[in-house]
């Protein structure tokens, strides 16, 4: 096994949550892949913004106006580099995820028509359907889904097989949120460009782990949220190529979305500010340049090598569980385990696991689809971050050990 | 037994444990014990609704009384529910409607509930009494 990189323990101190205690038990926190933990360094830009610099952006001539408007539009800069996108105006801030790709659902209305059509994964959350079924549904473009095998990895010759000059939009996540799986997105990508389609790639899951260079990827649209990798809630961003940004229509009106309003015509700002209406998440945005500042720091290659490690470790010791069934066994997968107990609920264990302070997923991830799939009413799901140790899935096995005891 | 009086027996058996996964395993065990409703009426009609987990009710008149049969696809809400059965169960209609649940409270049940599993809670002690409010109307 790989040694670490990593020094788990001062990472640790940088996150103030992970010292408190659930239930009267030290956190063990696991549930990442819905929302990780906040970093000091990120709260410290948090309370900085607050007390120092708070003001509206872009269009104050006072002082306080143009540094919130420098430091806003650094962070747009970060998070440009981050991605390696060409451009700084590809970068739009949205709320989150779910936001970007519902920006992008509804410009897409004007491109679509009947017999067009639309591939999406097996896989999604239901951010990644409900958009494409209203799209579907206002253009007449037709759904079609890429199939999964039992494994949870998609099946690449069907998606070959769905592939046609009709296919205008493939839309589909880097990892998945309720198996781990690590989709072949270079592959999906290259395949649809074939054909002339363009690919939207929910990277909210991936973003956390990996490190995605759009440029190299070429691809159209790439979207993540801030609070999965270790920034604040309420803010993501959609990268979009600076041609499909200039093609599609703004997804909201009024602010900084305008260049001229009159009550007979109203013309739009250029990019990134066409698709940013109203106040921003200021601070927000900030504070995601800091989370992306505080992961490059430890380094993402780092990273994926130590959740890689944890991974392993823990569908190791998860699987000596009696009766015990892991829903994702993907060969290229990330730090998420789905699972369940044969013959006891998900809530159960999930709740017996709260009152030892053990903080998991249970439900169906928001992907009822894949839990259809399996056949399941959902699953516990444990993922986990840097800043989990071996010793606290540990503490997760044991838990799972009595929680099964009870309730069997 | 009145209504009043079980409740009181339920909050004094929960107080003798110490702790809460002591209080869980018991309710489990309360689950384990619960009169199961009859497969036929496990149908989406019994489903309450606000429970994130599957929970059938069913009730019928015995004489005068309201007999309360359930179950649920979680055994800690089968748990819930059994309380509940236990607490309102075998009673008339009106007494019923008119009992007050103030004895969940005192168990600390709902603080120690999630967010979703508190809601269901409230869903199954409103069922309880919509039924009860049905067969009242009926009795009437």
């Amino acid at each position: 096994m790989k040694t670490t990189r990593l020094n788990i323990q001062k990472i640790r101190k940088d996150f103030p949550i992970l010292n408190r205690k659930v239930n009267g038990e030290p956190l063990v926190y696991l549930d990442n892949a819905a929302t990780s933990q906040t970093p000091k360094q990120v709260i410290d830009a948090i309370v900085d913004y607050y007390s120092n610099y708070n003001a509206n952006i872009h269009r104050g001539v006072h002082a306080l106006s143009q540094e919130a408007t420098d430091k806003y539009e650094e962070a747009r800069h970060t998070i440009q580099q981050h991605f390696n996108a060409e451009k700084a105006q590809e970068i739009i801030f949205t709320s989150g995820t779910t936001d970007a790709i519902n920006l992008v659902a509804n410009g897409f209305t004007e491109f679509l028509e009947e017999g067009d059509e639309i591939l999406v994964s097996a896989m999604e959350h239901h951010s990644n359907i409900v958009p494409l079924q209203m799209l579907s549904e206002r253009t007449g473009a037709l759904l079609k889904v890429i199939p999964m095998n039992i494994e949870g990895e998609l099946l690449m010759d069907q998606y070959d097989a769905l592939l046609s000059k009709n296919t205008k939009l493939v839309f589909c996540n880097h990892i998945s949120n309720a198996l781990g799986t690590i989709n072949p997105i270079e592959q999906i990508i290259r395949k649809a460009h074939k054909v002339g389609a363009a690919v939207l790639i929910d990277g909210a899951q991936a973003a956390p782990h990996v490190k995605a260079d759009v440029q190299e990827l070429d691809v159209d649209f790439y979207t993540v949220s801030a609070h999965k990798m270790c920034g604040p809630t309420g803010v993501g961003v959609l990268y979009g190529k600076e041609d499909w940004l200039n093609k599609l229509p703004p997804y909201q009106g009024g602010g900084e979305m305008i260049a001229e309003v009159t009550f007979e015509k109203t013309t739009y700002a250029g990019l990134p500010h066409k698709f940013e209406a109203g106040t921003p998440n200021i601070c927000g945005g900030i504070a995601f340049g800091a989370a992306l500042d505080y992961m490059n720091a430890i380094g993402f290659e780092a990273i994926a090598a130590y959740e890689h490690e944890i991974l392993e470790y823990a569908t190791q010791k998860l699987l000596e569980i009696d009766n015990l069934k892991i829903y994702g066994t993907a060969k290229n997968k990330t730090s998420v385990i789905s699972f369940n107990v044969e013959g006891i609920h998900p809530y159960d264990i999930g709740s017996i696991l709260d009152k030892l302070g053990i903080a998991v997923r249970t439900g169906h991830h928001c992907a009822q689809p894949v839990m259809d799939f399996y056949k399941v009413p959902g699953t516990v799901r444990a993922s986990f971050c840097f800043y989990n140790t071996k010793e606290e899935v540990d503490v997760l096995v044991k838990g799972l050990k009595r929680a099964v005891a009870m309730l069997k | 037994m009145e209504i009043k009086e079980i409740q009181q027996q339920i909050v004094d058996e929960f107080s003798m444990f110490d702790d809460w996964m002591q209080r869980y395993e018991y309710m489990i065990d309360l689950g384990k014990s619960l009169p199961l409703i009859e497969e036929k009426y496990k149908t989406e009609d019994n489903i309450i609704k606000g429970c994130q987990s599957k929970v059938w009710v069913h009730a019928e008149l015995e004489d005068d009384k309201l007999v309360f049969t359930a179950d649920s696809d979680a055994i800690i809400t089968k748990g819930i529910i059994a309380i509940l059965v236990r607490a309102f169960s075998d009673q008339k209609p009106q007494d019923i409607i008119e009992a007050d649940t103030q004895f969940i409270d005192d168990i600390g049940l709902k603080e120690h509930l999630s967010p979703n599993r508190a809601n269901g809670l409230v869903s199954m002690i409103k069922q309880l009494k919509l039924y009860a409010v049905a067969y009242q109307t009926q009795l009437n």
